[in-house]
């Protein structure tokens, strides 16, 4: 006797429980406890997860650290936008990408199979760091420098968009990465 | 203690015997007819969202769009829902426990600080210079009103909280109720512990924006403020989610009589979510710097997953108990004759069903897979997020609050539903659309397409980047979807506005509407295979083939990726 919406039954806490649902609990925890630990466990057999390497840090000092990186390795102009430079870093090397309203600076030019410990972090507002085809994001914040190693594992042109709102130019903020053989 | 014992006037309910405290009602009234018009706002908010976002349409400019996109979220997410929570944790502690509600002038000022807030910010949205999103992530700064109106909006809502308590403690004092709790306020009950949790982190970070946009104080830390946020954003989420499997279960009982399978298992999974539902907010943290793997496992998963197994069982037990009432009551051949004789043109139970269906295999689904620590970084802050949010708040919550609405309007306004083959259609034309959009989104985001961007064509920019035809198609399919459930929403609004002002007056030897208790007198022995609700079984095995299935797909995409560490 009852609803939900009513008073239970006064020994409703001594009420065996039905099969099916008694079933169903021990498939779905089990299959909870599978889903956490593989999370865990893809950090030692999977070979994409985040790294925690992080600094606090200034905008201007990481904009200087981007400047003086790009002095040093930059390689040509890019020839779809001649006002941006096209920096080729030595593989294994610091590699700084700073995001600023609305492009995100330099241009990268990496070597495919090479590894590179990838700076990401923004001069003024959050931004979004999303490098496309390959659809891996990340969250770009002010003052704050994530470093994650990546290695690029096919050539090509790849497009950086923002993907987090930061004003009304936001849709117009991008970046490149060429990857080459 | 301090309660005062004057009675408000009650009325007995002809259509469900509930004993109804005046005061209450008119003020569940006012909640939910202010959530109606909010829906209203809301949803023509997210209808230019969508033809903006629809590429061959792409109707407005960036400014305009982002100002839209910001009122959408704003409205739609929290505006709408909470109001429409006021009404349904009013209603449920004073007429299903039979009680008066508890300081009502408190609860009058819950409404008009709830809408002078709204209004506040809405005027300050439109104004131009603050759209900058439902999250407004500092140091990207909303106008000073921005803020407060989002802070007397909370404020209301905690007092609405404090009511909801304050009755409960006047039922007990004053005994309208022997036992425990009913299930439907014990879920009530949840969902306010969790509201309270949520506002009051909603104050911790929004006042200091508030203080910082006013020039009073210099700065506040961009990575803070996005974890306190959410813990006020997230969680705003996890009381609707509460609050519609509430209504699931009432649902259930309301239109088949039925009861829950095992009170145990049902509150025990409650309980599970004001334990861990909250960690959960964590999952728009899981790209972001300097955060340890251990401390965003622990929380994205829930505490190993506990709040996902919470929802996994409410899955199977609110469809199971109705396939126990219809059992029951004679429909106990095969796996599925007690589904396909549901009243499937009643849109009480439609928007119901449809609403288990969308919460569980689309928003639960990806929401599970979408919060895994790897798996966020191929999901992160693109349009698979709106795509898997619109599956839980619009087709789950939102859906759930219609069909609950279609009943209740005969029994608060004591009128009758008007343009009933309308009604009939509407939850199929909202959860519908509402599918198409999520599914043709997530895919979107799937393959890279942003959330919150007006021009994903680039146009004229440098560096352009072609996101390719299979995403200007989805984009088209899945906005179309938008545009069907706005549809959907427009004729919801039309059929209770309508209902409310011109519907026929209930009638006085009107019938019950309860449906009869499914247990008394009905048949003892049912089911298959030793198993009461065997369909229901069937279903949730499905779900969660779909889910394990998933799972892994998206793990066979991450790991074609960039190795990284």
């Amino acid at each position: 006797m009852g609803y939900s919406f009513t008073v239970p039954d006064k020994n409703w806490a001594r009420e065996p429980i039905e099969r099916t649902e008694i079933l169903w609990i021990v498939i779905a925890g089990s299959w909870c406890l599978f889903m956490f630990c593989w999370m865990i466990a893809w950090h030692w057999i999977g070979n994409q997860n985040m790294n925690t390497e992080a600094y606090k840090t200034f905008p201007d000092v990481y904009a200087k650290k981007t400047e003086d990186f790009t002095k040093q390795y930059t390689v040509r102009q890019d020839a779809s936008d001649p006002s941006l430079p096209v920096v080729a870093p030595p593989p294994g090397s610091d590699v700084y990408i700073a995001g600023s309203i609305f492009q995100w600076r330099p241009v990268l030019e990496l070597q495919k199979g090479k590894s590179y410990r990838l700076h990401i972090s923004s001069l003024d507002y959050v931004h979004g760091f999303s490098l496309q085809p390959e659809n891996i994001n990340f969250q770009a914040y002010p003052g704050y420098e994530q470093v994650i190693t990546v290695t690029p594992n096919k050539a090509g042109t790849y497009g950086i968009v923002c993907n987090d709102y930061c004003g009304l130019g936001h849709h117009t903020m991008l970046g490149r990465i060429y990857v080459k053989e | 203690m301090a309660i005062t014992t004057a009675q408000s006037p009650f009325r007995t309910d002809p259509l469900t015997g509930l004993r109804i405290d005046l005061a209450a009602q008119a003020l569940v009234k006012t909640n939910a007819v202010l959530a109606v018009v909010f829906l209203l706002v809301g949803g023509l908010a997210g209808l230019l969202v969508a033809l903006t976002r629809w590429p061959a349409v792409h109707l407005l400019p960036a400014d305009l769009f982002y100002m839209a996109l910001t009122a959408h979220g704003l409205v739609a997410l929290v505006v709408w829902i909470v109001f429409f929570e006021m009404a349904v944790i009013y209603f449920c502690a004073t007429s299903l426990l039979s009680c008066r509600l508890a300081a009502p002038k408190w609860a009058w000022a819950q409404v008009v600080l709830m809408t002078i807030g709204t209004a506040i910010t809405t005027v300050a949205v439109l104004q131009g210079e603050s759209s900058v999103m439902f999250s407004a992530y500092v140091p990207l700064a909303a106008a000073p009103h921005f803020y407060l109106g989002i802070i007397l909006f909370a404020v209301g809502a905690l007092i609405g909280c404090f009511v909801f308590w304050g009755t409960l403690v006047i039922a007990k004092e004053e005994k309208t109720y022997e036992g425990s709790l009913p299930l439907t306020v014990y879920g009530c009950m949840i969902a306010v512990v969790i509201a309270v949790f949520t506002l009051a982190t909603g104050a911790i970070i929004l006042i200091p924006a508030f203080l910082w946009s006013l020039g009073l104080i210099k700065s506040v830390d961009p990575m803070m403020y996005r974890v306190i946020f959410w813990g006020f954003g997230h969680s705003s989420q996890q009381i609707n989610v509460v609050a519609h499997i509430t209504i699931w279960y009432t649902v259930a009982g309301l239109a088949f009589g039925a009861k829950p399978m095992s009170e145990k298992v049902s509150r025990t999974a409650f309980l599970l979510y004001i334990c861990f539902l909250q960690l959960g907010s964590t999952h728009h943290l899981l790209s972001d710097p300097g955060l340890s793997a251990s401390w965003k496992i622990v929380n994205t998963s829930y505490m190993m997953y506990l709040a996902v197994l919470a929802s996994l069982i409410h899955g199977l037990t609110v469809p199971g108990s109705i396939e126990v009432a219809q059992r029951r009551n004679g429909l106990n051949n095969g796996l599925f004759e007690w589904l396909r004789k549901c009243p499937w043109g009643n849109p009480v139970f439609s928007s119901t069903i449809l609403s288990i269906i969308i919460f569980g295999f689309i928003g639960g689904i990806s929401g599970v897979v979408m919060s895994v620590e790897q798996i966020n970084m191929i999901i992160h802050n693109t349009i698979y997020v709106p795509g898997h949010f619109h599956a839980t708040v619009a087709g789950g919550t939102t859906l759930a609050f219609m069909g609950l609405t279609y009943y209740l309007i005969p029994v608060l306004f004591q009128r009758q539903l008007i343009m009933k083959p309308l009604a009939a259609i509407q939850p199929w034309l909202f959860g519908g659309g509402m599918t198409v959009f999520g599914v043709a989104l997530m895919g979107a985001g799937t393959l890279g397409v942003p959330r919150r961007h007006q021009d994903m064509t680039f146009a004229g920019q440098a560096l352009s980047y072609d996101y390719g035809g299979m995403n200007q198609l989805l984009m088209a399919v899945g906005e179309i979807g938008g545009v069907v459930s706005v549809v959907g929403g427009a004729i919801f609004i039309l059929v209770v506005v309508g209902s409310i002002l011109m519907g026929e007056p209930v009638p006085a030897n009107a019938k019950c509407i309860v449906a009869p208790p499914a247990d008394a007198g009905g048949h003892k022995k049912i089911g298959m295979g030793g198993l009461e609700a065997p369909g229901t079984f069937v279903l949730a095995l499905t779900l969660f083939v779909c889910l394990v299935l998933y799972y892994f797909v998206n793990f066979k995409y991450l790991a074609t990726l960039w190795p990284m560490n």
